[in-house]
């Protein structure tokens, strides 16, 4: 309230209002749905990573390999030039812990989302996924930067082509490479 | 504030029905490649300025502006998305370019139609969610009404529109990115599904896939660039009532409003004089009757006159839509207006292979932003 309008006629909506019909509501429900095309480079990708493997474009100007893989070079502006696996183990570059889910619902156990550099790949390219098997205190003591991670992958049956056939990423164990 | 703007590139991916092969930004990436080349340019160090035109529902995405700099050479440049017609766009360029801060500004737009399930659905997400969306009604109610009103009024028939998109199917057939090329007599399309009386199923035009990128330059520059620079003579955009209730559904207003304010910048006087050839929206047959007569480029009532005389087929007095317009290329959603800007700049080059029209140095070009907009704009361009 103001310091002129000291009360406002009325009250505020309740409940009842709206079960009541007492306030005009109107419902739509929207029916976008879209068929993306995932284009050449991601359309590879994706069937990689169903074969247990994950794949980038090099440049042969700049070159860089681009992970996740694209057809054109976005700083020289040419096509890129071939496809070059990279490994499934990396480093991280920055993780969060969320505790709350796409929904806003709070998370019974929260989870750890982080960006990966992969090996093979060029410095700051890879892969957005989760990580499992990492103590929460590790990300809040910022040991988690630049960790060593290794994919947990789908058994080969379950996978689908899918980013998700990456269970998630776990600390690479001692003497693994 | 003299500086002229002329195009000095075009470039265009392959113009599809559908195209689940590829994704947007690889055609985007195919379609900027080739105006770069055409304009001789190197996006990375050329372009000051980079202006794409979506919408997100189109897209499916939102946000769809953070989506475009990779595949247009423009990433950590100046970049910026106007969510409508790839000629607004062009316009935006050509105001950029006039203030003095950029010399060389592209401009893409594209359609991914084919990626959207529910296209109906989509576009009645348009009306107005309170007093309209409730009546449940197809989005092409809108042009039906519009169609019924504007015929009454104007006079014109719906024999006349038939034959508008049988001259421009038949033009569609020598435009190598037309989609919807065909050899059909206007009883073909008077004797197609009534969908919306008085419009029948051929009155519509089909979506097609397909990006543009136009490069747009300062004079000083324009020359050093190319021999043949087109340059922008007038620019005009309106917008008219959303209201469907209380529109002028007979005539295009927001279209002779753009039209003045182009015609105004480009001394235009006499349109149908002075202008030699039009690629001019026709997202549904009448359309083109509309435009023509809220452009001038004949009195009203007589659009559909100078069709049944052949004046306006490509080898008439005054062509309209010698590309075939959107009846035959398709309807690339935002990238229309950069369809007609890439057809007249073809022509006015001389470039326009077997569908040259005979006389080419000025053309008036328009879009209207489709069902259930009022939203339309004109770009005049010439050779001089």
């Amino acid at each position: 309230m103001s310091e002129k309008i000291k009360e406002y006629p009325g009250h505020p909506l309740s409940e009842q209002d709206i079960s009541t019909g007492k306030v005009l509501t109107t419902k739509w429900r929207p029916k976008a749905r879209y068929m993306y095309a995932a284009g050449v480079a991601i359309s590879k990708f994706l069937e990689e990573l169903k074969n247990g493997r994950i794949v980038g474009r090099k440049c042969r100007k700049c070159g860089r390999i681009l992970v996740p893989p694209r057809m054109y070079c976005e700083w020289c502006f040419r096509p890129t030039d071939e496809w070059v696996y990279v490994k499934d183990t990396g480093r991280v570059v920055t993780a969060v812990i969320s505790y709350i889910a796409a929904d806003r619902a709070r998370l019974e156990k929260p989870e750890i989302i982080a960006v990966i550099e992969l090996d093979g790949a060029s410095p700051g390219m890879g892969i957005l996924h989760k990580l499992g098997e990492v103590d929460p205190e590790d990300v809040k003591n910022m040991k988690v930067f630049g960790m060593r991670v290794k994919a947990v992958w789908k058994p080969p049956e379950e996978r689908e082509g899918s980013i998700t056939d990456i269970l998630y990423f776990r600390p690479l164990k001692e003497g693994e490479e | 504030m003299t500086r002229r703007v002329a195009i000095v590139g075009v470039g265009y991916s392959d113009f599809r029905p559908a195209t689940p092969d590829v994704a947007f930004h690889e055609m985007m990436f195919e379609a900027a490649v080739k105006a770069y080349e055409d304009a001789g340019v190197n996006p990375r160090k050329d372009i000051d300025s980079f202006i794409a035109c979506s919408e997100d529902y189109w897209e499916g995405f939102s946000i769809f502006d953070e989506f475009v700099p990779d595949q247009l050479g423009a990433v950590l440049k100046p970049v910026c998305t106007i969510s409508a017609d790839g000629m607004y766009g062009v316009i935006n360029a050509y105001l950029q370019i006039r203030t003095g801060a950029f010399d060389i500004v592209a401009v893409e737009a594209h359609s991914k139609a084919s990626d959207i399930v529910n296209m109906w659905h989509v576009m009645a997400f348009a009306f107005d969610p309170i007093i309209n969306r409730p009546l449940k009604m197809h989005p092409y109610v809108i042009a039906g009404l519009e169609m019924m009103k504007f015929l009454k009024d104007s006079g014109n028939t719906e024999e006349h529109c038939a034959m508008v998109v049988a001259k421009n199917k038949k033009n569609a057939m020598k435009t190598p990115y037309a989609s919807y090329g065909s050899i059909i007599s206007p009883e073909d399309v008077l004797t197609s599904e009534t969908l919306f009386h008085p419009l029948k199923k051929l009155d519509a035009s089909e979506f097609v896939d397909g990006a543009v990128v136009i490069v747009l330059a300062a004079e000083e520059v324009a020359r050093k660039l190319t021999d043949t620079p087109i340059w922008i003579k007038g620019v005009g955009w309106c917008t008219d009532t959303p209201w469907l209730e209380f529109r002028d559904w007979s005539r295009a207003v927001y279209a002779e409003m753009a039209a003045e304010m182009a015609y105004k910048m480009a001394r235009i006087h006499e349109p149908a004089k002075q202008i030699d050839f039009a690629e001019i929206d026709d997202k549904f047959s009448y359309k083109e009757l509309q435009h023509m007569e809220a452009l001038r480029l004949c009195r009203k009532g007589e659009a559909g006159l100078l069709v049944e005389e052949g004046v306006t087929e490509r080898d008439g007095d005054l062509p309209v839509n010698p590309s075939g317009g959107f009846l035959g290329v398709g309807n690339p959603l935002e990238a229309g207006g950069l369809v007609k800007i890439l057809e007249a700049v073809l022509q006015l080059r001389g470039e326009a292979g077997k569908r040259q029209v005979p006389k080419a140095e000025v053309a008036v070009t328009q879009i209207w932003r489709g069902v259930p907009t009022t939203s339309g704009a004109v770009v005049v361009l010439g050779r001089e």
